[in-house]
């Protein structure tokens, strides 16, 4: 595998990252599967960053999560709440650092990194920069975002493996396998 | 399902519509990254009294902001509950004075400085919300990418943006088509099935949606690299439009506010709140 880290950024990955972006923003803004925990939904959004991070690399997920969540917040008609859309960025990035390790193009199945890989972005976003950036811009006490970044936390994180290895397990299903065809 | 839409633009030729996207967008950042810095709930105040005039001369209509108004206030008391919960005491730890009103138990004690933080917080999120809505209330959207690629975000950054409007409702098309043919089917994801239920149901709304989008993908990415895109380091715009006076006008004035915001925050008062308690 003689992947960039980073991915490419050919007419492609431009295309697929806007596509991912309205994708995420549809499911966003309509699909809520709400939690256990009031006030909080499950945001099947999180399984299309991971998905498209492994297919596009991680300046493509961090792309999809930013712009997707910065134009839910547009539609909902608040201003941009920008501690969260960083912190999806950063989730999407993380998403996409699994690029380098996946090969779902040639029906390789989504491996262990894939999955870790997800869950320290998820750490990182919501327990990590959203809470901080929430102290720093909003003032908030430090007690309720840190209870609120572990909750989305958990939330985030089940949602990001569970969805985004559904679609990366049934996308690698349907690709022919490299070594499919021999050369004679 | 409703459908929503993403951009309510309407040109009713105000002065505000008037003005180039690219102003338009620089006006949107500083005015709300003026709000960022500040605590201060008499700047703040002012804050929402300009964007407030400024939702005037655009003539937008005031109704649409009940609804917003209704998801803050709701919001807002979750946020308060939640406070008065983990941090009951936050008001007096930055404000360093106690005005009790009512104790319900030693650590559980509401006081006047919480509610003023709330207050003041309530203040600093609905400051931006009128610029929010008016901002794609007055910007044509096949300006919006080129207004972005005049603030220097690189233009294929841009393209996405205005791929990803072009193709909302596309997708949300889809999704509804999609939806409807697996209800069709006894697939049913609305809240008359149970948890687990929707959510493998769900699933089953997600993989012929994405999968579908992948195909789109090759679709479009194929089109234009037969038009040559990205080809070349620059890109110009269709529908750029060069700044007037009234840009550098509107540009200047909001350039303003940020500067006397910040001076307020760091010279003034030089503390994040405004402490009306001393």
């Amino acid at each position: 595998m003689n992947k960039s880290f980073f991915g490419k950024f050919d007419v492609k990955t431009i295309v697929a990252t806007a596509l991912g972006a309205a994708l995420f923003l549809v499911l966003f803004a309509f699909v809520k599967i709400p939690s256990p925990v009031p006030n909080t939904n499950i945001q099947i959004a999180y399984g299309i960053t991971t998905f498209f991070g492994a297919l596009f690399g991680p300046i493509s997920a961090a792309l999809i999560g930013f712009a997707g969540h910065a134009l839910n917040d547009f539609i909902a008609g608040f201003g941009i709440w920008w501690s969260w859309v960083i912190a999806s960025a950063v989730a999407g990035l993380f998403a996409g650092f699994a690029y380098k390790f996946s090969d779902l193009e040639h029906g390789k199945k989504p491996g262990k990194m894939f999955f870790i890989l997800n869950i320290v972005g998820q750490f990182i976003a919501w327990v990590i920069v959203a809470p901080i950036l929430d102290i720093v811009i909003y003032a908030e006490p430090v007690d309720t975002v840190f209870v609120q970044g572990l909750t989305s936390f958990v939330v985030d994180a089940i949602s990001a493996c569970v969805v985004g290895g559904i679609l990366a397990y049934a996308y690698a299903a349907v690709r022919s396998s490299a070594s499919s065809l021999d050369k004679e | 399902m409703k459908k929503t839409k993403l951009f309510s633009y309407v040109d009713n030729g105000t002065i505000i519509h008037k003005l180039s996207g690219l102003s338009k967008l620089i006006c949107f950042l500083l005015l709300t990254f003026a709000s960022m810095f500040t605590y201060d709930i008499r700047v703040l105040l002012v804050l929402l009294l300009i964007s407030l005039v400024i939702s005037y001369i655009a003539k937008f209509p005031f109704k649409r902001y009940k609804l917003v108004l209704v998801y803050f206030m709701i919001f807002m008391v979750f946020n308060f509950l939640l406070n008065f919960l983990l941090a009951p005491n936050y008001g007096v730890e930055i404000f360093g004075t106690k005005h009790v009103i009512y104790v319900f138990s030693d650590h559980f004690t509401l006081t006047w400085e919480q509610m003023y933080y709330q207050l003041a917080k309530f203040v600093k999120y609905i400051c931006i919300m009128p610029l929010g809505l008016m901002f794609f209330y007055t910007i044509d959207p096949s300006e919006f990418a080129s207004s972005l690629n005049g603030i220097k975000v690189p233009y294929k950054a841009c393209t996405v943006f205005a791929l990803a409007l072009r193709y909302f409702p596309d997708i949300q098309r889809d999704y509804n088509n999609i939806n409807l043919a697996q209800q069709a089917r006894g697939i049913d994801s609305s809240k008359k099935a149970s948890l687990t239920k929707r959510v493998k149901n769900v699933a089953k709304i997600l993989l012929p949606l994405v999968f579908s989008t992948l195909d789109r993908v090759e679709l479009i990415s194929n089109a234009m690299e037969l038009r040559g895109y990205g080809k070349e380091k620059k890109r110009t715009w269709y529908s750029y439009r060069r700044l007037v006076k009234r840009d550098y006008l509107a540009i200047g004035l909001c350039l303003f506010i940020f500067a006397s915001v910040l001076f307020m925050r760091f010279v003034v008062v030089k503390n994040l709140f405004w402490n009306p308690f001393i």
